[in-house]
């Protein structure tokens, strides 16, 4: 395991172990912190404890099988995993996904940016010692998780957006449920607010801790709210527009404090731009029109023509035993994940398997510039700097 | 948008043909994405050139990794993926590693960013990276053996050899 030197000539020192069993590090990261009295000379994070080899997992799957183990790696943002999978393998066919498909992809992504922040502001709370904004923030992903419910069938590893399109039909009644939750969410969000924004402890823990420079966070590749609290700019909606992002008006906020306020205020304002999102999306998303491009040999036919047709049949048959084969070449494809910039790098040789699947997960990437973070700040400072990378260690380890 | 990228990527690739006539061994064109595959030797320098020069001002290292293309020769390619925040651009850089001797120079001073990006190929691919302050393996424990992501390491691992250490190999 990895072991920390005390520095040499000083016998103040320390050396602590926090987690892997910590319940503020989110799940199992262990940071070794070097401390001088309660002060954070050295910071060396170890992790690895949730590796279990999605990568090497998908090279034995065919691309449409490796779907759901996309689902498994950030929990908090299955939807995105399906999303920037999908898009990479389509890249590679040069597939064109149908309007009313990408419509409803954006409506979900932008449904889990809100839940996944939920999360992350309930729990980045209860870190710092605020209990009972994690039960507000829980009530509402549940309504979110609710409508992943009625579309997929399942809460959160829902394998919803297939190679093509999508995997259903939007249901009958999530118009309604979707604006249910359009009209409760804004006010709720001005509670969270409001218990928070204000309020001295909250400042207290927050403001002025874990700052990081714009140049530095470009510098460790830092992306997402992290960097957008650095002053920069940086969205892949809007700089690299991916399923019809570019028609959708929305701001990308940013602030220059760098601090775990700052990271803070990011994320709030980002759940309103999502709902504007989402509302925009809505109304785009048509009655009728296929969910699914038609590229036979390659994305599943329908239901009812495999009843009639002999040739539907046999392709249905096919994809699902051996798979296609999209041409050989490589693919790089990034969306912006509530976390950062999230990509996912395959290439292909011919065959129906991938011959590598990668992904660039954010939060391992912004993992990274915790040592920066922490190096100077208090023992106590380190758990608000732990929360407010907003890390998944599925992720972080795949 | 595929024409914008690929004409925005030949201007990089002219820039550094300009600068070095053999910086650049092929361009490779994929659904509008542009490679440039690049010898060994010259990698820092071209990714120097690449973040510092006021017309590349490639300032964000995304992403690298590593594809295994075993059984060819050379069969390991190590692809980084640069992104221009200021000019909004994008481009990948290859080198090509023969499985003999996977060594590169890091990157690391380059951008630090670089630093676990690189450490995670070393552990999953046993690429060494020359000059990395902090080369050890980040996902797997420092006791493992092999690089699992190699493909001729089978995808179910080696179940029943014990990762003990004192214990003793089974022979399948």
């Amino acid at each position: 395991m990895t072991t920390v030197e005390t520095a040499t000539g000083t016998t103040k020192t320390m050396v602590l172990n926090m987690g892997p069993q910590h319940p503020s590090t989110h799940g199992v990261l262990r940071v070794l912190l070097e401390l001088d009295g309660e002060t954070v000379i050295r910071a060396v994070p170890d992790l690895g404890y949730l590796h279990t080899g999605i990568e090497k997992s998908c090279e034995d799957k065919t691309y449409s099988q490796a779907i759901t183990l996309t689902d498994r790696m950030d929990y908090l943002n299955p939807l995105g995993n399906n999303l920037v999978y999908c898009l990479a393998v389509e890249k590679l066919l040069g597939l064109e996904v149908p309007k009313r498909a990408q419509y409803v992809r954006v409506l979900l992504v932008e449904l889990q940016r809100i839940s996944s922040h939920l999360v992350w502001l309930g729990t980045h709370a209860i870190d710092l010692g605020a209990m009972s904004v994690f039960l507000y923030c829980f009530r509402e992903r549940e309504e979110i998780l609710k409508i992943f419910e009625m579309f997929a069938g399942q809460r959160m590893m829902t394998s919803y957006i297939r190679i093509g399109g999508i995997a259903l039909e939007p249901p009958a009644g999530w118009r309604a449920a979707v604006d249910r939750f359009l009209k409760m969410m804004p006010s709720r969000i001005d509670e969270y607010e409001s218990l928070l924004t204000g309020n001295r402890i909250w400042m207290g823990r927050t403001k002025g801790v874990g700052y990081i420079s714009a140049e530095d966070a470009v510098a460790l590749s830092m992306t997402g709210p992290t960097l957008r609290a650095a002053g920069i700019a940086y969205d892949n909606r809007k700089m690299f527009p991916y399923s019809s992002y570019e028609e959708f008006e929305f701001d990308v906020p940013t602030r220059t404090d760098s601090d775990c306020f700052a990271r803070y205020m990011i994320r709030v304002a980002e759940m309103r731009q999502s709902l504007n999102i989402v509302r925009q999306a809505m109304a785009k998303i048509t009655h009728e029109g296929p969910i699914r491009t038609d590229a036979p040999g390659i994305v599943p036919p329908a239901r009812e023509k495999m009843k009639t047709e002999m040739e539907a049949l046999i392709y249905h048959f096919k994809i699902f035993t051996e798979g296609f084969s999209p041409p050989p070449g490589e693919t790089f494809v990034t969306v912006e994940s509530p976390r950062g910039e999230l990509g996912c790098f395959i290439a292909s040789d011919g065959s129906p398997k991938p011959l590598r699947a990668h992904f660039r997960s954010p939060s391992y990437i912004n993992l990274q510039a915790l040592p920066k973070l922490v190096t100077g700040q208090l023992i106590s400072d380190v758990v608000a700097c732990i929360g407010t990378i907003d890390i998944v260690l599925g992720e972080v380890d795949r | 948008m595929t024409e914008n990228t690929s004409q925005r990527a030949s201007v990089v690739a002219e820039h550094l043909r300009a600068w070095n006539p053999n910086a650049i061994e092929e361009i490779i064109e994929f659904r509008g994405e542009t490679t440039l595959v690049l010898p060994r030797k010259i990698l820092r320098a071209v990714a120097e050139r690449c973040r510092e020069h006021a017309e590349l001002k490639f300032d964000l290292l995304t992403d690298a990794t590593c594809v295994d293309r075993f059984p060819q020769e050379p069969r390991f390619e190590l692809n980084y993926h640069l992104v221009s925040i200021p000019r909004r651009d994008k481009i990948r850089l290859k080198v090509r590693l023969s499985g003999s001797d996977p060594v590169v120079d890091t990157l690391v001073p380059v951008w630090p960013g670089a630093n676990w990006l690189e450490r995670e190929i070393f552990d999953l691919f046993g690429i060494r990276f020359e000059g990395h302050p902090d080369l050890r393996r980040i996902l797997l424990p420092e006791d493992w053996e092999g690089h699992p992501l190699r493909r001729d390491y089978p995808v179910e691992g080696y179940r029943d050899v014990p990762m003990v250490t004192g214990f003793r190999k089974s022979s399948v």
